[in-house]
């Protein structure tokens, strides 16, 4: 074993500031964190000149210790600023090196879970219902198999009625189990107005209800009919309501679906339960061929035997009915050439909306 | 519907010169007539009268002759030689005969363009033409001879346009119209309306002094008819009226007059032989149907009555007919025997037996006037929605028959030299229209437009009611005869509104009384498919009709209550006779559907009512209109009404993650089935107990999840499907899904506001087990029996690993789960933690025999 190496002489100047001088040089030459390391072991381990005089400086004698240790002291210091400042230079070249490293392709598909729709008839149905509900009426629901009753003769259909045979109404039979049992009397409803009757039965007067739902015809299935379809209606019986509250209501209805161009316009017709009846055209900015009126829906006002078919009193009470097809509408809104698209359960045609319209 | 000729509509109202079928078309539409279809003009183009001047027969090699013809077609149109060459391949006409040439350039029925061409070694220059090329019949016989088909040679010349002669450039408008106006189906209503729409001069030709000479009245010798309705409907009898008239010696050969024929047939209606052109004729005009019997086939007396049970007839048509007790006939009574031969459905259809025929000389006229019930429903049991049954069932004007008889035998005197026999019958036992009171306010009332007493006064005396002052605002109105749908003040209103004008309405938003929103069975409704929307299914919508073989594919067994169905009476395809119980059933066809078409990953769901007969339900009971129905009578209603729930389901198939740049996807399992299903009740708020249920159809007997409410009732099943099922379906294979009954989950909702219980911010606790049990053990067991060891420090607990393998031994598995505790009031101690840790193996060994894993 060798002899050990003389403590370097904490006085001596020169050697020192020779010993910074390198410790500088090497800080400043390392290269990566990990060569740092190393540069940092070298120069201020405790093995390193400047370690090495500190501790001789305990050897000194006393009025020695004083002057040695200003000479050491200042000289740790910059070694140890400059590893300092150059750890924080290497590591940002580090992070922003690794940061670089991880970039990815973002235009990569992400759909890892595939993404769902609502249907349109029934995404439409909802705005629907909320534009009423704005308007503080109240949505009803009711069966789709429904009494022949409700379906007609609450609706001032008499069972000979010519209206009653233009409605292709499928009938039911009964069950399985009874087939050669009486007429049940029951039907898919034609239309949503049962749930007029239902709704001023259950609820009564006054009324302000909105009725979207699914109504059934024997069509046959085309570009343009379907034999189970979806309409809303809408009914309001309070003292005092007149046609101009229909008009009203359906301008701001057609306002809601259509823009603030919508407008609509009343044309005479026929329909049993109510009385003055009215076809409904819709002003159609966007019509084909430029804009036009194309029909909408029927309306009227609530045929007296209808209020007394629910105990409502003509005398008392007036109010107003309408009623559009909730396929038209869409087809309108959405240029939805052929009903097929609607009806088929194809997964593409949903999709297209995804789940808000 | 009917097809309005702008002449002729002429003949009752005032109609501008320029009046374009656009035009007419938007003044009936204001007044409610609404335009079904515009016809467009059937030829165009150089139609023209053609005089044949020399006709050359030609025979040919096929053996075949045709003629070559030199025809005048006038000077506009003629060569420099006076006429045209034209190749003809009939023979029905010769040299001198007035016939139709199409020149070239004319336009055909069917777009058939006529030009010049070579042929036979001719140059043709245009066509002779037949019935049938001019789209006026099916006449095969050839040529139309213009003097043999009613025209008036002197009326005639080389030249003249024959479009407008045969009314083949005519327009027609049809219109539609709604079923309380059966006046409208004659130019009378239409004109009427027109004169309300336009203000136009109207002349109503149905009231007798609109005639050259009055109709007689009835004579002692008249035609013998007795009504004997033994059975009215609703106690109305059948008929009220019945005119007849006797028209002898008439020239049977007589052609319609084209004037008449071009009219009827511009109306849609097809020219048959003078005598029932000329019924059919003045039933459009007035709109009273009629019918013309060959008088030597009646005898009398005539008698109305309903049928005799298995009582049978031929009618015109051909057919015959098993008569039913309540359809109306008319009878004659041969060798005296009363009533005893079936003439004809009374207002719907002849007999063929006492038609007229071409050598019919002398004929019975019938003008009368049937019930609207009685005629609707005979048309409807035979199917025969004829043109006198559309007027009689909407209503027919009960003074138009003595009218409209004596135009029949005015036109049949004129045009078929026939005489008018004096003797009339006419047996009236009609009532006038009911007056009406109204309060001449009332029509402002409901319209929201201030209409003066003056206006609603004389709207309704322009429409043809009577109006006579009552007391005060009231006034007494007795409406016309051809309008019985005029029956309360309700539809006088309508009269007042609509003639005034729906334009003249104002739009006034009403302001509602302020409503409670959407119920929570309609909030739930809506959460729960945007729920199952944002967890990836997409909406699809289903019809509800099925049939046995949709069942069989699902593997339903014969008992399954699923297959009890209702069963439409009609279905509009014969396989899917019977409603959805279920939907699944038609959703499965969906998703099928949609592989089919080359979608490999497919999630679909279907929210929607299904129904199921109650057994032994009562049928419901037929109650009248305009009547509220006793308690006990809506109780029957609803006792009738099927129950249809709301259901929710879902199928999923092929990948749930598809495979990507991120690796392997995932196909779809049993518990994405089960997800959606428990996501579909946490939305609706409401706990449900899942159970193996291994015989539930369409569902893999291993795989199948049934849930249920704490209780027990059924919500549901989800899952794996059959593998069988998914075979005979063409699904992909571990197609799952799952139906919820939403109906059950929202009644099961307490829809109390949930009370919030504080959120601890002191520090958690985590411990980790792995608890050996039985491989039967269900995981829900496990976690049951770690959730009551715990107590009330658990505030999370989660399985993070099944396992089975030789380490843990046959019939075994391994189940870890991470605890997170956490107390309300302080940081947990070591004691704390080991407490919780000796009690949730105590109790998983003791609940389910489960040893905690070293």
């Amino acid at each position: 074993m060798s002899a050990p190496e003389p403590l370097p002489d904490p006085l001596d100047v020169a050697a020192l500031d020779t010993a910074v001088e390198a410790a500088l040089a090497d800080i400043a030459a390392a290269p990566d964190l990990d060569a740092l390391k190393a540069v940092r072991t070298r120069h201020t381990g405790d093995r390193s000149a400047l370690a090495l005089a500190n501790r001789a400086i305990g050897g000194l004698p006393g009025p020695d210790k004083s002057a040695a240790g200003k000479n050491v002291g200042p000289r740790r210091g910059r070694i140890n600023q400059a590893l300092a400042a150059r750890q924080g230079e290497l590591e940002t070249e580090r992070d922003a090196r690794v940061l670089a490293d991880e970039a990815v392709d973002v235009t990569l598909p992400t759909g890892r879970a595939p993404r769902g729709a609502r249907h349109p008839i029934e995404s439409i149905q909802e705005r629907i219902a909320d534009f009423f509900v704005g308007l503080g009426w109240e949505i009803a629901d009711g069966p789709e198999v429904e009494t022949e009753w409700f379906n007609f003769d609450a609706l001032n259909f008499g069972p000979d009625h010519p209206a009653r045979q233009m409605q292709d109404t499928f009938y039911v039979a009964g069950t399985d189990g009874a087939q050669d049992a009486a007429a049940p009397n029951l039907v898919l409803r034609t239309h949503t107005s049962p749930v007029q009757a239902r709704s001023l039965l259950e609820r009564g007067v006054p009324l302000y209800i909105a009725c979207p739902g699914k109504t059934f015809r024997t069509d046959a299935l085309d570009a343009t009919h379907t034999p189970v379809f979806h309409q809303v209606e809408g009914l309001a019986v309070d003292k005092g309501l007149t046609m101009a509250n229909l008009v009203g209501t359906l301008d701001a209805f057609a306002r809601a679906m259509f823009g603030p161009e919508a407008r609509t316009r009343l044309r005479p017709s026929f329909f049993p339960f109510t009385e003055p009846s009215a076809e409904m055209d819709l002003w159609f900015p966007q019509k084909k061929g430029g804009p036009g009126w194309i029909e909408w829906g029927g309306c009227g006002m609530v045929h007296p035997n209808v209020l007394r078919a629910t105990g409502v009193d003509p005398e008392e009470y007036s109010g107003f009915a309408f009623g559009m097809g909730i396929e038209r509408t869409l087809m309108l809104r959405h240029s939805i050439a052929d009903m097929h698209d609607m009806v088929e359960g194809d997964v593409r045609f949903s999709t297209q909306f995804g789940t808000e319209i | 519907m009917p097809r309005i000729v702008a002449d002729w509509l002429a003949d009752h109202v005032e109609l501008p010169a320029d009046l374009t079928t656009e035009q007419l078309a938007a003044d009936l539409v204001r007044v409610g007539l609404e335009e079904e279809e515009i016809h467009p003009a059937a030829v165009s183009g150089p139609l023209v009268v053609g005089r044949v001047l020399e006709l050359t027969g030609e025979p040919q090699k096929n053996g075949k002759t045709i003629n070559w013809c030199r025809v005048d077609v006038g000077p506009e149109h003629n060569d420099d030689d006076g006429a045209r060459g034209i190749v003809c391949g009939a023979h029905n006409f010769g040299v001198g005969d007035l016939v139709v040439v199409s020149l070239p350039g004319t336009v055909l029925p069917g777009g058939f363009e006529i030009a010049a061409r070579k042929t036979y070694g001719h140059v043709s220059d245009g066509m002779i033409c037949s019935t049938k090329e001019l789209g006026l019949g099916d006449d095969h016989d050839g040529i139309l001879v213009l003097t043999q088909a009613g025209f008036d040679a002197a009326d005639l010349a080389p030249g003249q346009d024959a479009i407008a002669l045969l009314g083949l450039g005519d327009e027609v408008l049809e219109i539609n119209v709604t079923p309380d106006r059966g006046y409208a189906f004659s130019y009378r209503g239409v004109a009427r309306e027109y004169a309300h729409s336009t203000g136009a001069a109207f002349t109503d030709r149905g009231l007798p002094d609109a005639l050259p000479t009055a109709p007689p009245a009835a004579t002692a010798d008249g035609f013998a008819v007795t009504v004997d309705d033994g059975a009215p409907i609703d106690g109305r009898v059948g008929c009220d009226r019945f005119v007849t008239r006797v028209v002898r010696g008439i020239d049977p050969s007589t052609p319609t007059p084209a004037w008449m024929k071009r009219r009827l047939e511009g109306s849609g209606m097809r020219s048959v032989s003078l005598t029932v052109d000329v019924t059919n004729y003045v039933m459009l005009d007035l709109g009273q149907p009629l019918h013309a019997y060959d008088l030597t086939e009646v005898a009398e007396p005539i008698v109305v009555r309903r049928a005799a049970p298995s009582e049978r007839l031929t009618t015109l048509d051909d057919v015959d007919r098993a008569l039913d007790t309540e359809d109306l006939l008319i009878t004659d009574s041969p060798d005296g025997a009363r009533g005893s031969r079936v003439l004809g459905l009374a207002g719907v259809m002849g007999g063929a037996s006492s038609e007229v025929t071409g050598s019919t000389t002398d004929v019975l006229i019938e003008a009368a006037h049937f019930d609207q019930v009685t005629v609707a429903r005979t048309a409807r049991r035979h199917k025969l929605p004829s043109e006198a049954a559309k007027r009689f069932e909407r209503g027919v004007d009960p003074h138009l028959p003595a009218v409209a008889a004596q135009r029949v035998v005015d036109l049949l005197v004129e045009l078929a030299g026939g005489t008018a026999d004096p003797a009339v019958s006419d047996l009236d036992a009609t009532t006038p229209p009911r007056p009406i009171v109204l309060d001449v306010a009332l029509p402002s009332r409901t319209a929201g437009v201030t209409y003066t007493r003056s206006q609603v006064v004389g709207i309704l005396a322009q429409i043809g009611c009577a109006v006579a002052d009552a007391s005060g605002d009231l006034v007494e109105v007795t409406p016309p005869t051809w309008r019985p749908d005029l029956t309360e003040p309700a539809t006088l209103v309508e009269e007042v509104v609509r003639i005034a004008g729906y334009d003249q309405i104002p739009s006034v938003l009403p302001a509602a009384r302020g409503g409670r929103g959407l119920t929570a069975e309609q909030r739930t409704r809506r959460s729960v498919a945007r729920a199952l929307a944002d967890a990836g299914l997409v909406e699809v919508l289903t019809y509800p009709f099925i049939g046995e073989a949709d069942l069989d594919a699902l593997g339903l067994p014969a008992d399954d209550p699923r297959r009890a169905a209702l069963r439409l009476v009609n279905p509009l395809a014969d396989d899917k006779p019977l409603l959805r119980t279920h939907l699944l059933v038609t959703l499965l066809d969906a998703a099928r559907r949609n592989v089919s078409r080359g979608l490999d990953d497919v999630a679909v769901f279907e929210v929607g009512l299904v129904s199921r007969p109650t057994p032994g339900a009562p049928a419901a009971p037929q109650l009248p209109v305009g009547v509220r129905p006793s308690e006990e009578q809506l109780d029957a209603l609803a006792a009738a009404t099927p129950p249809q729930p709301r259901r929710v389901a879902g199928v999923l198939a092929g990948h749930a993650v598809p495979t990507g740049w991120w690796g392997e996807g995932r196909s779809v399992d049993w518990a994405d089935a089960l997800e959606a299903a428990r996501l579909v009740a946490h939305v609706v708020g409401v706990d449900v107990v899942v159970s193996a249920d291994p015989d539930h159809q369409p569902w893999h007997p291993g795989r199948c999840a049934r849930l249920s409410l704490p209780d027990g009732t059924l919500v549901g099943h989800a899952g794996e499907l059959h593998p069988k099922v998914v075979e005979r379906l063409g699904l992909p294979a571990r197609t799952s899904a799952f139906e919820l009954d939403l109906s059950v989950l929202v009644e099961a909702s307490s829809g109390e506001p949930v009370a919030a219980s504080p959120v601890s911010a002191f520090p958690a606790a985590k411990e980790d087990f792995a608890f050996v049990v039985d491989a039967a053990v269900p995981a829900q067991d496990v976690r049951a029996a770690i959730v009551a060891g715990a107590g009330e420090l658990l505030e999370d607990v989660n399985l993070f690993d099944v396992f089975t393998g030789e380490q843990v031994g046959a019939g075994k598995k391994s189940l870890a789960y991470s605890l997170r505790l956490r107390a309300a009031d302080r940081t947990l101690s070591a004691d704390d933690v080991r407490s919780v840790r000796d009690g949730v193996v105590a109790a998983a060994a003791e609940r389910v025999g489960a040893v905690l894993r070293g």
